[in-house]
């Protein structure tokens, strides 16, 4: 019965990864770059609902609604500033070093407006948990909503790429871009609007996280963040479904090595699981080999 | 008015000096070859015209209009479709999506159903293979795959960027029939071709370039008579 309750609270986990994860996975596939203040945008998301909720005595509703505006304009923004004049450099390396920058800028901006003492974040979820099996499993409203938030980001984002226009367009941007223009797609703009979905999911990421783990402090993003790095690599990077499956099996066994083995030995183990993947199959799990036919 | 003008075009890659001052003109309904060596900056050319590049002097002007500063995605809605070398189709999606990109900047569903029922006449083939995935495909599937989605924006001008490169005889002989049958469509083509007898064979006029200058001009028919141009293109 326990072992139950463990494996719900990793899905649970696993979910707010594989939502971080989807924002690295997309940019990466699309910009080609791995954007590593990612993580500290959930920061901001979640510091934008904590003033809101807690400050100004907004509803959660509409301070969650807030932070994921907030959160998109601040992905558009830095993309256009900080990414865009890099993009086409001489070294892919100088765009990672600025995304490394932009992770240090948004955390001591942080500091310095807030502090950095530790703030209580008031869950934004009012539910009550669900208990089972005569009181043995207890699922709070939290687990719940973040598994069921994970799976509608899931669905309604593939049904976008797939189905849409602009989501055709991200898939013809990611694989040539050249041959994109070509077509008539502005490629700026498209990375621009992966950029915002990424960061508006950072935003619902940052309202889950905080909800269920509710300290806040300017590094809040920073672990969550590289361990949805990890998961994307785990699943395949630049694969949306691989974001997914790797960001919940990666909650899982978080989860599952903090309970029957060492909670001081949990990231380790995560790291370990990843290292022995990446030599198995170094592409991800549901990672592809770029085929190209000459 | 030609509908396509290019003057005095200068292309750099960093220092090196690629295309040295190219001038030439493309009239509506025409197939102009542009023939020469590897190397000569036949692709660099096209790339420049479709926004690709960008030219360090000169002009090119579509439609009486100077696209010299265009973005690139802004010149495929004036009506001009580029299939680049190498063919370039989108491996990992099928060939019912890589037709439906083509037609991007085109909003009338009807209209791209009827111009895709057009290019699946042309191209039985892809009706075929419709829902396999592009990469999977030959080469000269691939090259007809890449024909087809620049038909699909309905150009009034398409570039192509050596569409016979490794394929094999019949598809070479196929290929050079579907041009000939894009051009009696009323459509303008722009062709960059190793092959120049093939080229000039089917082409109205012809541009030879030799390392980024034009050095023989006229029309097709006295090209392929030329001495010079037997010698150094045609192998005779």
């Amino acid at each position: 019965m326990r072992f139950i309750s463990y494996l719900i609270n990793g899905i649970s986990l696993g979910s707010v990864y594989a939502i971080i994860a989807l924002g690295y996975t997309m940019v990466y596939g699309i910009a080609k770059m791995l954007n590593f203040a990612h993580g500290d945008i959930i920061m901001v998301g979640s510091y934008v609902i904590f003033c809101l909720m807690s400050g100004a005595g907004v509803s959660p509703l509409v301070s969650v609604l807030i932070s994921i505006v907030a959160c998109t304009a601040l992905g558009i923004t830095v993309e256009a500033i900080a990414y865009r004049p890099l993009r086409g450099a001489a070294s892919s390396l100088a765009v990672l070093i600025t995304a490394i920058g932009v992770s240090y800028f948004l955390q001591n901006m942080a500091l310095l407006i807030f502090g950095a003492n530790t703030k209580q974040f008031s869950s934004v979820i009012k539910m009550d948990p669900i208990i089972l099996a005569d009181g043995k499993i207890t699922i709070t409203g939290e687990t719940i909503v973040t598994i069921v938030c994970c799976l509608i980001i899931m669905i309604v984002l593939l049904t976008f790429i797939n189905k849409t226009k602009a989501g055709q367009a991200m898939l013809a941007v990611s694989e040539d871009q050249g041959a994109a223009r070509l077509m008539g797609i502005n490629v700026n703009g498209t990375i621009s609007l992966t950029f915002a979905i990424g960061s508006g999911l950072a935003a619902i990421a940052g309202m889950l996280l905080c909800s269920s783990y509710p300290s806040l402090t300017p590094y809040t993003g920073s672990m969550p963040g590289i361990k949805a790095f990890v998961a994307a690599v785990f699943g395949g990077i630049g694969s949306i479904p691989g974001a997914f499956i790797g960001g919940i099996i990666l909650g899982i066994i978080e989860i599952l090595s903090k309970a029957y083995i060492s909670s001081q030995l949990s990231d380790a183990i995560v790291f370990m699981v990843l290292i022995i993947v990446l030599l198995v199959k170094p592409t991800g799990l549901l990672g592809k080999m770029i085929q190209e036919k000459v | 008015m030609s509908m396509l003008e290019i003057n005095d075009l200068e292309v750099h890659y960093g220092v090196i000096k690629a295309i040295k001052g190219v001038s030439f003109k493309v009239d509506e309904g025409e197939v102009i070859a542009l023939i020469g060596a590897n190397g000569a900056g036949k692709t660099t050319i096209l790339h420049t015209i479709t926004g690709l590049l960008k030219p360090t002097a000169g002009s090119v002007t579509f439609n009486g209009q100077d696209i010299t500063k265009s973005a690139a995605h802004s010149i495929v809605r004036m009506g001009m479709a580029h299939v680049p070398e190498g063919r370039r189709v989108f491996s990992n999606l099928t060939v019912l999506q890589n037709l439906k990109l083509g037609a991007y900047t085109r909003k009338d569903k009807n209209e791209i159903e009827s111009n895709l029922e057009m290019v699946f006449g042309r191209f039985p083939r892809l009706k075929e293979r419709q829902n396999q995935i592009s990469g999977t495909l030959s080469g000269g599937e691939q090259q007809m795959l890449a024909m087809g989605r620049a038909l699909m924006s309905n150009p009034r001008i398409i570039l192509m960027d050596e569409p016979s490169m490794g394929l094999s005889p019949i598809f070479v002989n196929e290929i050079f029939d579907i041009i000939k049958a894009v051009k009696a469509d009323g459509t303008t083509v722009l062709l960059v071709e190793q092959n120049a007898k093939k080229a000039l064979s089917i082409a109205d006029r012809g541009y030879v370039l030799e390392t980024g200058n034009i050095v023989l001009t006229g029309p097709a028919k006295e090209l392929l008579n030329n001495d010079d141009i037997k010698k150094a293109y045609l192998g005779e």
